[in-house]
């Protein structure tokens, strides 16, 4: 593949490991990766390259070296190297060059800046790879390497010292007492037995408070007993983004043990997508078959509340369009469960132009929102979601992510667009009926 | 031995050798490496990982909706090669009396006029490829030389043996005697570097395509993903 176009993108590093230390730690960490679904993946490419029109940030710039499969390349390389049926014939003739450190650089940007591992490119691959999960695997080797965008790398620290990128578990229980009172709503913190252990994403400890508060008055209205608590409520697991998969575990392990030490059968996730993602697809790879407790998203949540009667909403009676969180509809199978909570509220569901399954992503997941430096590409991207909002011409804007609102947010205020996406859960929550 | 006794002999016997041995060592490498179960909790009334992947097979098969603007070209050229190549080679007369000589096989064949149709369909998709490959940017950025390579053992055949065909089929299966040997064997010899070259390359996503696709079937019918 030819050197990637347009200036050389910045990178960040961690630690104090030599360059050829870096590449090892990347190589060793890139193959043991390769179970056989991965390595299916990566042997059936024809480079056909459908996948850079499905990219939304191939789309928004129009640069080649946003192709996804290409941001695979030194991941690729490492398997044909070290782990392909013809590895010992590929390294003795070195038909396939080891990655340097400049070019492992080269991707970062690559595999964490312009890769929000959303999926859309899956879905048009005439082959079936699974593009983002091997974006995800690549980043495991990046995060060995110490080779990721130095904003994630210190979300990370934060994360490996107080078990979540918001604040220290013993601060929590002030912050809800804080939210609580600014919400008028009790939040239960730290009871010794609960059915329901509620978690939160960082953004509901400080810009989405009403969220949080939101999901209290409706678990209150129900009757449930449920509780946070301070050693296990962050969700959002900066380690599945960063690469960190000892750092994903513990934060994994932290809810997972927290709802079984309070004898919790449900685990109750945030709107977030991430979370969804590391915790209902990935949680189990730590505790065998048989999880200990139920692991259910917000909106999932609210559906099986409304459908079951045990709350009822009022009918707004308004036009809305609906953002579709990648992790929890194209990649979590929750597309149908948001459309029957926005049905219940009275909205006419005006569809964007690419929706459901093959929506385009808000451009923020997979830490990309959080990543600083990445920030102009988000930008560029975001005037593809905000075309296709304004097409629709609906009233409302809505969605069931919080990492999405911001992202989102964040565009529309560097635009100058006037519209802001609502959450689901704020809105059922508004609208519960007497 | 003259060319054609070598190119119907040794080198066929290789070749096949080649493309079968190579072929299962591939596959049984790659189905070899660990296989990391799912154990998260399905879906409530997920389809079975064997109706995931088979839906999965079948649905790649054409694109999706949302996709159709931007994949169309590829699709429809990529229908023309493949559609092309498979008329010509299962259904020339030549070939099937070829492969009944090898395994006892045979059916039908289809008239001369559509064979060179076909074969001029799949030699101009084939063309349209390459043009493509070489000028689009995101093409180029990720072609490696596997592309060119699978290209030209590809490209070799077609052109070889619209060379030999110098006369209606039913003439030639007349004959008790090849008139135009060295065609013929040239023909032979660069179908036989196909066969060599397939387990190495990208040829071999004939094979991996359905695997691929299950893959991803399974992994999407697990979480209720109606892809």
């Amino acid at each position: 593949m030819s050197a990637a176009s347009g200036p050389t993108p910045g990178f960040d590093r961690q630690g104090e490991l030599g360059d050829e230390a870096r590449v090892d730690a990347a190589m060793k960490s890139f193959v043991r990766e390769f179970g056989v679904t991965a390595a299916l993946h990566v042997e059936s490419c024809v480079r056909c390259g459908q996948c850079a029109e499905a990219c939304h940030f191939y789309r928004a710039t129009g640069d080649a070296k946003y192709t996804p499969i290409r941001k695979l390349e030194p991941f690729r390389r490492a398997y044909f190297r070290e782990a392909g049926p013809f590895a010992p014939i590929v390294r003795a003739l070195n038909l396939v060059r080891k990655p340097t450190i400049g070019e492992l650089e080269q991707w970062q940007e690559l595999l964490f800046d312009s890769c929000t591992m959303c999926g859309r490119c899956t879905l048009v691959c005439p082959m079936g790879i699974d593009i983002a999960e091997l974006v995800k695997e690549a980043r495991h080797g990046m995060f060995k390497a110490g080779l990721v965008p130095e904003r994630l790398a210190l979300m990370d620290r934060a994360a490996r010292q107080w078990g979540s990128t918001a604040t220290p578990g013993e601060d929590l229980p002030d912050i809800l007492a804080e939210v609580s009172a600014e919400h008028g709503v009790p939040i239960p913190c730290d009871l010794p037995s609960a059915d329901i252990l509620v978690t939160a994403a960082p953004a509901e400890l400080d810009a989405h408070t009403k969220s949080l508060a939101d999901a209290a008055r409706i678990l209150n209205r129900i009757g449930a007993r449920w509780t946070m608590h301070r050693e296990g409520f962050d969700a959002s697991n900066i380690g599945f983004n960063n690469g960190d998969l000892a750092l994903q575990e513990r934060l994994t392990r932290a809810l997972i043990d927290t709802a079984v030490k309070i004898g919790a059968k449900t685990l109750l996730l945030p709107e977030c997508g991430h979370a969804y993602g590391a915790a209902r697809w990935e949680a189990a790879r730590w505790y065998g078959d048989a999880l200990p407790v139920r692991i259910i998203h917000m909106t999932e949540f609210l559906d099986e509340l409304i459908s079951s009667g045990r709350i009822r909403v009022n009918r707004i009676g308004a036009t809305a369009t609906f953002h579709d969180p990648c992790q929890i509809v194209r990649r979590g199978g929750l597309e149908a469960a948001a459309r029957r909570v926005l049905a219940a509220l009275g909205f006419e569901l005006i569809e964007l132009q690419d929706h459901g399954l093959t929506g385009y992503c808000c451009g923020g997941g997979g830490g990309v929102v959080s990543n600083q430096r990445a920030a102009p590409l988000r930008y560029k991207v975001f005037d593809l979601k905000k075309g296709q909002v304004e097409a629709t011409g609906a009233e409302h804007f809505v969605t069931s992510c919080g990492q999405c609102r911001i992202t989102l947010e964040a565009g529309a205020r560097n635009a100058g667009w006037d519209k802001s996406p609502e959450s689901l859960l704020e809105l059922v929550a508004d609208n519960l009926a007497d | 031995m003259d060319l054609l006794e070598f190119a119907r002999g040794p080198a066929l016997v290789f070749a096949l050798a080649v493309f079968v041995l190579g072929t299962l060592w591939r596959l049984i490498g790659i189905l070899r490496l660990p296989r990391l179960r799912d154990r998260s909790p399905a879906r409530e009334g997920a389809a079975s990982p064997a109706a995931g992947a088979l839906h999965a097979i079948v649905r790649g098969m054409w694109p999706r909706r949302a996709f159709a603007a931007t994949t169309h070209f590829a699709t429809f050229n990529g229908y023309a090669f493949h559609v092309g190549l498979a008329l010509v080679f299962f259904g020339y007369a030549p070939h099937i009396a070829f492969v009944r000589r090898l395994t006892g096989l045979s059916w039908p064949a289809l008239p001369d006029a559509v064979m060179y149709v076909a074969a001029g369909v799949t030699i101009a998709s084939l063309l349209v490829a390459l043009v493509w490959r070489l000028t689009d940017p995101v093409r180029r950025t990720i072609s490696n030389a596997d592309d060119l390579i699978s290209w030209t053992v590809t490209f070799l055949p077609l052109l070889t043996g619209m060379a030999a065909t110098a006369e209606p089929s039913a003439a030639i299966l007349a004959r008790n005697q090849v008139v135009y040997a060295t065609p013929l064997a040239l023909h032979l010899l660069s179908a036989e570097l196909l066969l060599i070259w397939f387990p190495f390359g990208k040829l071999m996503h004939a094979v991996l395509f359905a695997f691929s696709r299950g893959a991803t079937g399974v992994r999407f019918s697990h979480r209720g993903v109606e892809a």
